[in-house]
């Protein structure tokens, strides 16, 4: 049977992986993107509650993460818990750190300028430092989204949902039937979900970028009815 | 310009120290300082000697370690720093703008926080942008990074004025900007504030500035004190003590002339007629001055052609045309340094002076500059004198 052949003949089942993969990415992202930024908007200012934080989500950066799913089991079992969780962990560092980063380097300037005028610290950090860290911020959930694809894949070791199921049922029986092409479907799957999301990103990035035309008209149109 | 503004209300610091936690001496030390309203104060001094510092406890940026802020009366240490802070304009050195938002969002944003209406706040906008010299339909949707540096500055001092605060407080407004800017952006904030009567606390460390735009100069020292608090002729003709003087450096004679302005010294007066006066008295005029001409001006006093007695002799009548046209006039808002540069290169020794509505206010001549800045010299060494030897003869 052929690569091709393989695919025609579970396409719906490749489908219905792929779509499983996508949703759980998106959602451990989206879970990583709000938890990292309130850790990075909580610890900013404090220098060294911002170096705590980036340093305990890099030590669990450095466990593999074959072993980090591993160790989840004892506590939640097999399936979606462990998978989402680690997922979550993996992908909060860059997060946590571009938003530090991102913050950081919003110019004291602009900062003073807005508490000058009247801004309470809430208001400046939604409408200015945010709104400029940004860029950054979007940057580190694009990594994290990266990173996400490929531990989503690894998640189907703790029988999670998703592609990775494809590469793990063909290394289990290597030199059987379809061994590769079931291998190869889940890693090929893996890598075209992974630019199709970058490619959302990279959109996502110019239309909010600080004089894209979201915040062009966000700005404008608040004053020109 | 709104039809009402707001005019400025005074401030006043009492015994005000602020002392950074593990800094050491104080940034500002026990600083007394009564701002009236209404005028521009500008504190001046060497980097550090607590300038900012002062500035930013006023709207509480910083907030005093002891000693009270009184603003029209109330302290304002009973007003929340937020509420305080959308009443005080801000504007700092580069603007601070805010580089995600269009310079009309910039500007709206006081108001949009005091709830105005959109309607409203468009307006506003547009009004001063119209008020600090940038066209409003060219600039309004534009992003703060494509603004020249000049620019920028005005649009801060458009948001700064939004809501129409009745306290301005400028930190080296004009600091980074090249020296023909400065001198523009300056001259535009002299000539509104003749408008608006704002209370201005501004800070620099250029005296030349200090002294161009400050109604009070506030000299300070590290740590954090004021040596003298004068108008800017006191503080050249009187400095207060030998850091003053350093401060101000060489050239206080030329300072001098560049705040003196004509219509501060003595001009002459010569003898002047309109056009349609008889000929023979003006030649009788021109006799009983002794100087030999009269300026002819038209039916609003306006100066027109200087005319000698030989150029009247035998005129029949009215003078009409006779004689020959001025090449120039001195404003009487002119400064001496401005006035001394006109006569050096004009083609007569005296040039008229005009006033208001560019009518004949008298003449000047090198001469009578030279008077009136030997006169100055005169009044300073005395001042000099009278200060090494207080009490006179006791
Ligand atoms: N946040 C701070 N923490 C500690 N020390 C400070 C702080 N801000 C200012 N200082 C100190 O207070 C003193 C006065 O500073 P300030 O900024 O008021 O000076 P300045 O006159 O505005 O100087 P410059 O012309 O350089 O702006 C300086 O010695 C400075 O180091
Ligand atoms: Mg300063």
């Amino acid at each position: 049977m052929t690569l091709w052949e393989y695919v025609e003949d579970r396409w719906d089942l490749i489908l219905f992986e792929t779509a499983q993969h996508a949703s759980m990415v998106a959602q451990c992202v989206l879970v990583a993107a709000v938890l990292g930024v309130l850790i990075g908007v909580a610890t900013y200012r404090r220098p060294r509650l911002a170096s705590l934080a980036t340093a305990s989500s890099g030590v669990l950066f450095t466990v593999p993460s074959l072993a980090m799913l591993g160790l989840l089991i004892p506590a939640l079992g097999l399936g979606v818990a462990p998978s989402v969780t680690a997922i979550v962990l993996y992908a909060l560092l860059p997060i946590i750190r571009n938003t530090v980063v991102g913050l950081q380097g919003v110019d004291q300037l602009v900062v003073d300028a807005a508490r000058g005028i009247g801004m309470s610290r809430g208001r400046s950090l939604t409408r200015i430092e945010l709104p400029l860290a940004w860029p950054v911020i979007l940057t580190g959930i694009r990594v994290s989204t990266q990173l996400a694809m490929g531990i989503g894949a690894v998640a189907a070791y703790v029988s999670g949902p998703g592609l990775g199921e494809q590469i793990f049922s063909g290394l289990a029986r290597l030199g059987g039937a379809n061994a590769v092409n079931s291998t190869l479907t889940g890693t090929i799957g893996v890598a075209i979900l992974a630019l199709l999301f970058d490619g959302c990103f990279v959109l996502l990035g110019k239309l909010t970028a600080p004089e894209g035309p979201l915040s062009r008209r966000l700005t404008t149109g608040g004053v020109r009815g | 310009m709104a039809d009402q503004s707001t005019t400025g209300v005074p401030i006043e610091l009492r015994k005000v120290t602020k002392a950074f936690p593990g800094g050491g001496e104080p940034a500002v030390r026990e600083l007394d300082l009564n701002i009236p309203a209404g005028e521009i104060v500008v504190l001046v001094g060497p980097s550090g000697c607590g300038k900012t510092t002062t500035m930013r406890m006023i709207n509480r940026l910083i907030e005093p370690t002891s000693g009270d802020i009184v603003i029209d009366g109330r302290s304002s240490h009973d007003i929340d720093p937020d509420r305080l802070r959308r009443n005080i304009g801000y504007v700092i050195q580069q603007a601070g703008l805010f580089p995600h938002m269009t310079v009309a969002a910039n500007i709206a944003q006081v108001p949009k926080m005091l709830g105005w209406d959109r309607a409203r706040i468009a307006e506003r906008v547009d009004e001063l942008l119209t008020l600090v010299g940038l066209d409003a339909e060219a600039y309004r949707d534009t992003f703060p990074r494509r603004l020249s540096g000049g620019q920028q500055q005005r649009v801060g001092v458009a948001r700064a004025l939004a809501a129409d605060p009745p306290v301005l407080l400028m930190d080296e407004p004009f600091g980074a900007l090249d020296p023909i800017s400065r001198e523009r952006l300056q001259d535009e904030l002299l000539g509104l504030q003749d408008d608006l009567a704002k209370t201005i606390v501004f800070v620099t460390h250029d005296i030349d500035e200090a002294l161009k735009i400050g109604d009070h100069i506030a000299i300070m020292k590290a740590p954090g004190h004021i040596v003298q608090y004068a108008t800017p002729a006191e503080i050249l003709t009187n400095p207060a003590d030998g850091y003053v003087e350093q401060f101000l450096g060489a050239g206080s004679s030329m300072r001098l002339l560049r705040l003196t302005k004509v219509g501060d010294i003595e001009v002459d007066q010569v003898p002047y007629a309109s056009e349609d006066a008889d000929a023979a008295a003006v030649l009788v005029e021109i006799e009983r001055d002794g100087r030999g001409y009269a300026l002819i001006t038209d039916g609003m006093r306006r100066p027109l052609r200087w005319v000698s007695a030989e150029q009247l002799q035998g005129v029949e009548g009215p003078v009409g045309s006779a004689g020959d046209a001025i090449t120039g006039t001195l404003g009487h808002r002119m400064t001496l340094q401005d006035a001394l540069e006109a006569l050096l290169n004009a083609d007569n020794d005296v040039v008229p002076v005009v006033g208001r509505r560019r009518a004949y206010a008298g003449a000047l001549s090198l001469s009578t500059v030279q008077n009136a800045i030997q006169a100055i010299k005169t009044r300073e060494r005395e001042r000099r004198l009278h200060r090494n030897h207080p009490g006179g003869s006791g």
